[in-house]
């Protein structure tokens, strides 16, 4: 049944989306080949796909995992270009290593910068009662202005004048794909950070206390668990895979840190974290679907001539259907096709 | 600077805040409404957008820019009451609800509003409110969009409705304290879900200024995160429709500031007077809340389960 | 370079031969498969509906095959775009139409695909620097933009002239000291104020600085951003006159639009398209201006006075004559330094001209 809801979800959705775009003229059954097609059909677009997803799974964490403790963090854009920011301006500060040492030391920092931002509004949270959910959101904002106000004016590399960037990362440093692929190894990284965080919170003491803490506050005040430094961890990691998606966007696909890393991953894994009802093994496939969509948006594009913005009716119809089926979770089936039916129920 | 300069960059300044303080005026009464009756709505963006296209399309189509205003506020109810119903549903979380309606919205938009990015749409008439000033400026500035008027009574109404009518009080009472509406009989989601539709139709409002007055043409930039940012001004608003007028003027001024300065030749810091509100609500909100304590004249069941 | 068809050209090449062997020009006659990437919509009445008109001409033609992709933004998702044209569409010329997509995306691409030609507009192709398979090909524009200062300058009567621009670029700061110069020529006393949005595409900033502007007594504009549409029109509002750019925004507001500059970016496409189908090596570096056919300007508006049609219609005919010279010393920076020396002159296929980083006396802000 867990998969099996959001999977009809999808279904309706799909349906929904054809009989949209056969107004358009154009035939539901080209677009739904090709929406498969462009993000599962062949080794190009799987690679397109599994790129797109990586970010996102690491973003999606940055709400699941304070969302193990009971916060609703969507300040996750802001972490990520503070991530990103925090890479390149290290990496430009510090005379590092060119090689992977170099590499894991820039990401760490990405990772700090990310983990100090979220953990701020943690502690808003539990030492001025500000709810996250604004104050993650604010720092959000702020973070991209002050990243654009440095990228621009003081970190800027003075060659960079057609597109303000900082310093280029050394080569040495950079995250290449997996194998000659085209999918690099952050991808590699988000999967692990979600396998890792999923038996952290299932198997370990701490990730138990998080979990009673976000789940059933009272009984965690009653046993004495420490709240506020769990509430803090929680962010803090929660940031921290945030800054590192940006840390790795920088090495990865960018060389450096500009304007274009405000792209839009931070919004796009709180979707992610909810669908996967915050459990971070469940990220993972939601995140691949993700990716999915984005890669199939091109090929609809190009083969068919329908608009960008067709992908994002799609995964706004779909997102919507998927929460919305939520609401059917626990509906005892049995049960209502006999009453559908009018099959009496033997007392 | 001599005072004709400094009237000019103050008219600038205000000019601004008059233009892009309208669609924030509509959006974040529409979200007070929304919160009022305890239920957060983060689609407004989608909402924004889609009755912008929807009020460019309809002045468009009719050749009435008040067609258009009217198809935006039908587009926007109906969205917002999608959100509405959602919410109402069990186990469904009013955050991610928004962002996925955020993400409907703006895909309705662009995808129907393809065809509208080149056309040009009747405007909606502006009203002069400075004829009496000589400075060409001051009379630019003062040219306000007809709809602000319509916006004002609306906050006015809201105000006074909260505090002396039975609905309001119904909306107070579904957001402080669902309970004791249940216990009185009123089915606490079918408010909510008025609520947000009432709200979503005046944010409504605000799409149409932004695609029949300022900036005047529809394009898939035209909004720049307004939808998000209401939720910030309902807050630094302290949730009373009043209030929510001078916070929109604010947040508008704010982002006139940077072209006003570039205007007599400052370029510093361009991006860092845009985040002025934000820090400011930021740094209000560390000032007047206490933890168990949330922000004074926070609706009760604002971010409670559903 | 020759270039080296992958199978799945071959076949369609064997494909294409048998079906038309009968004809001597088989041969010749390969289809060609293009692809267009631009940065926003198609029909924005700028920058992108120029590159996307010189498409269409392309599709028309026979043999011809092209992809487009709009609204792409300048980030790693050009290099999907791109990737997807080559190993999907099996596009074997791609047109990177935006600023952004040169660095680094669309050299990574280029280097991962060296069969593939590239041509990007507005890059600065450097040899030695970047593979022969890349090449940046643009028109000297701001040929036009001295024009539009031209008749700006006669048509102004508050010598006040209004320039709003995305990024301080060279490609753009040329064109405002162009603009300026052209304007100065007429009346030395005039200032351009320019007001930079901070990106391409910028609907609500462009309006404030267009409002702003008006505010401070400019009476006429002209822009460097991707849809002049907003601009154009806040001006017509605001009583204003307009100079337009990358395409003709006459329609939008015929009264206020004087003239304007615009792209004819078929002659460019067609010189890459033909070095593609002769099997020639690709052109690395394009440029051209108004003698080439690479740029053109709008008619003139109602509201041009005979005045200045004729002072600029004689310009541009001595620049169709490679008998004007735009940036020559000695020429002053807004901050008094003297960038120009007296006596030195440049020609407009001057690398040093692509990167410059000053705005010209006359020119009220800054370009850092």
């Amino acid at each position: 049944m867990i998969v099996l809801l959001p999977a009809f979800a999808i279904a309706a959705a799909l349906l929904v989306f054809g009989v949209i775009v056969a107004f358009a003229g154009v035939s539901p059954v080209d677009v739904w080949t090709l929406l498969f097609k462009g993000a599962f059909g062949d080794w190009y677009s799987w690679q397109n796909t599994l790129q797109r997803s990586a970010p996102l799974m690491l973003t999606a964490l940055c709400v699941a995992l304070p969302a193990q403790a009971g916060l609703v963090i969507i300040g996750g854009e802001g972490a990520l270009v503070l991530g990103g920011l925090g890479c390149a301006a290290f990496a430009q500060l510090v005379p590092l290593p060119a090689n992977i040492v170099g590499t894991v030391m820039v990401c760490i920092a990405g990772a700090m910068a990310g983990a100090a931002w979220i953990a701020l509004a943690g502690a808003l949270r539990q030492w001025r009662g500000i709810n996250e959910t604004i104050s993650s959101l604010l720092l959000a904002y702020i973070a991209i202005g002050l990243f654009k106000h440095l990228v621009e004016g003081v970190l800027r590399d003075p060659a960079s004048l057609n597109k303000p960037s900082t310093h280029a990362l050394p080569d040495g440093m950079l995250i290449s794909g997996i194998g000659g692929s085209d999918v690099h190894w952050g991808f590699v990284i988000g999967v692990v950070a979600c396998i890792l965080f999923a038996l952290w919170l299932r198997w370990t003491p701490s990730g138990f206390s998080l979990r009673v803490v976000g789940g059933n506050p009272r009984t965690a005040q009653l046993v004495g668990l420490p709240a506020t430094k769990l509430v803090l961890l929680a962010c803090a990691l929660g940031g921290a895979c945030a800054g590192t998606a940006g840390a790795i966007e920088v090495a990865a696909v960018h060389t450096n840190a500009n304007a274009s890393l405000v792209s839009g991953y931070g919004y796009a894994g709180i979707l992610v974290a909810f669908i996967a009802r915050q459990q971070p093994i469940a990220i993972v496939p939601v995140a691949i679907l993700f990716g999915g969509f984005g890669a199939a948006g091109s090929l609809l594009q190009r083969r068919l001539g329908l608009p960008d913005a067709s992908v994002l009716l799609l995964q706004g119809i779909a997102f919507v259907f998927i929460l919305a089926s939520e609401a059917l979770r626990g509906t005892d089936w049995l049960a209502f096709w006999r009453k559908v039916f009018g099959i009496e129920v033997a007392a | 600077m001599n005072a004709d300069a400094i009237v000019t960059f103050v008219a600038a300044i205000a000019g601004g805040a008059l233009r892009v303080g309208a669609p924030f005026l509509f959006v974040s009464l529409g979200e007070c409404l929304t919160e009022k009756s305890g239920r957060i709505n983060l689609g407004l963006e989608g909402v924004l957008v889609f009755s912008a296209m929807a009020g460019f399309g309809g002045s468009y189509w009719s050749g009435s820019p008040w067609v258009g205003v009217l198809a935006a506020a039908c587009a926007g109810a109906s969205l917002a009451f999608l959100h509405g119903v959602l919410c109402s549903l069990p186990r469904v979380n009013d955050v991610a609800t928004g962002i996925a309606l955020m993400l409907l919205g703006l895909g309705l938009a662009f995808y129907l509003g393809k065809p509208l990015i080149q056309p040009q749409a009747a405007q909606i008439p502006s009203i002069s409110l400075g004829d009496w000033s000589d400075s060409a400026a001051v009379r630019s500035a003062l040219q306000i969009n007809a709809l602000v008027p319509v916006g004002l009574v609306i906050a006015v109404f809201l105000w006074w409705a909260f505090a002396n009518t039975r609905w309001g009080l119904l909306v107070r009472m579904a957001g402080d304290s669902s309970s004791a509406a249940r216990a009185l009989g009123y089915s606490v989601p079918g408010i909510r879900i008025a609520a947000t539709a009432a709200g979503g139709m005046i944010a409504g409002l605000g799409g149409a200024c932004l695609t029949l007055f300022y900036p005047g043409s529809w394009s898939e930039g035209v909004s720049s995160g307004q939808g998000l940012i209401a939720v910030a001004l309902v807050i630094f608003a302290r949730w009373s429709p009043l209030r929510c007028v001078l916070a929109a003027l604010m947040f508008g001024g704010a982002g006139a500031v940077g072209p006003a300065l570039q205007s007599i030749g400052i370029g510093w810091g361009y991006h860092l007077f845009n985040i002025v509100p934000y820090v400011l609500t930021l740094v209000i909100l560390v000032a007047t809340c206490r933890p168990g304590k949330t922000a004074t004249g926070a609706p009760g069941e604002l971010g409670a389960p559903s | 370079m020759s270039i080296r068809y992958t199978r799945r050209d071959s076949l369609k090449s064997l494909a294409a031969l048998g079906a038309a062997a009968a004809s001597p020009l088989a041969f010749a006659q390969k289809p060609l498969t293009i692809g267009v990437i631009y940065v926003g919509p198609r029909d924005d009445y700028g920058y992108n509906q120029a590159q996307a008109e010189a498409a269409a001409l392309v599709k028309k033609m026979p043999g011809m095959k092209v992809v487009e992709e709009e609204n792409v933004p300048e980030t790693a998702a050009v290099q999907k775009t791109m990737t997807g044209m080559i190993a999907q569409d099996g596009a074997t010329l791609l047109f990177p139409t935006s600023f952004g997509y040169f660095d680094p995306h669309m050299l990574v691409v280029a280097q991962k695909y060296p069969d593939i030609r590239f041509a990007h507009c507005g890059g600065m192709w450097t040899e030695g620097k970047h593979p022969k398979n890349t090449a940046s090909y643009f028109g000297y524009i701001d040929e036009c933009q001295y024009l539009n200062g031209v008749i700006a300058g006669h048509m102004s009567k508050s010598k006040k002239l209004g320039f709003i621009a995305a990024k301080p670029i060279p490609q753009v700061l040329r064109n405002i000291n162009a603009f300026t110069m052209g304007a100065r020529s007429v009346d030395p006393k005039i200032v351009t104020t320019v007001i930079f949005t901070g990106d391409w595409s910028m609907p609500v900033k462009e309006a404030e600085a267009t409002n702003s502007l008006a505010d401070q007594g400019v009476d006429v504009f002209t822009m460097h951003v991707d849809s002049p549409k907003v601009i154009v029109e806040t001006a017509a509002k605001r009583g204003k006159m307009v100079c337009g750019y990358h395409a003709s925004q006459a329609k939008l507001a015929p009264q206020a639009y004087l003239t304007g500059a615009e792209w004819n970016w078929l002659t460019a496409y067609m010189t890459f398209i033909d070095a593609a189908k002769a099997g020639k090596p690709h052109p690395n570096f394009v440029r051209g201006g108004l003698k080439e056919g690479f740029v053109k300007m709008s008619p003139y508006g109602p509201a041009v006075g005979d005045a200045a049609k004729k002072m600029a219609d004689g310009i541009k005919a001595q620049m169709v004559a490679d008998k004007f010279d735009l940036f020559k010393g000695p020429l002053k920076d807004n901050k008094g330094a003297t960038v120009i020396a007296a006596g030195k002159t440049f020609k407009q296929t001057d690398i040093e001209l692509e990167k410059m980083n000053y705005l010209v006396e006359g020119v009220v802000g800054s370009a850092s």
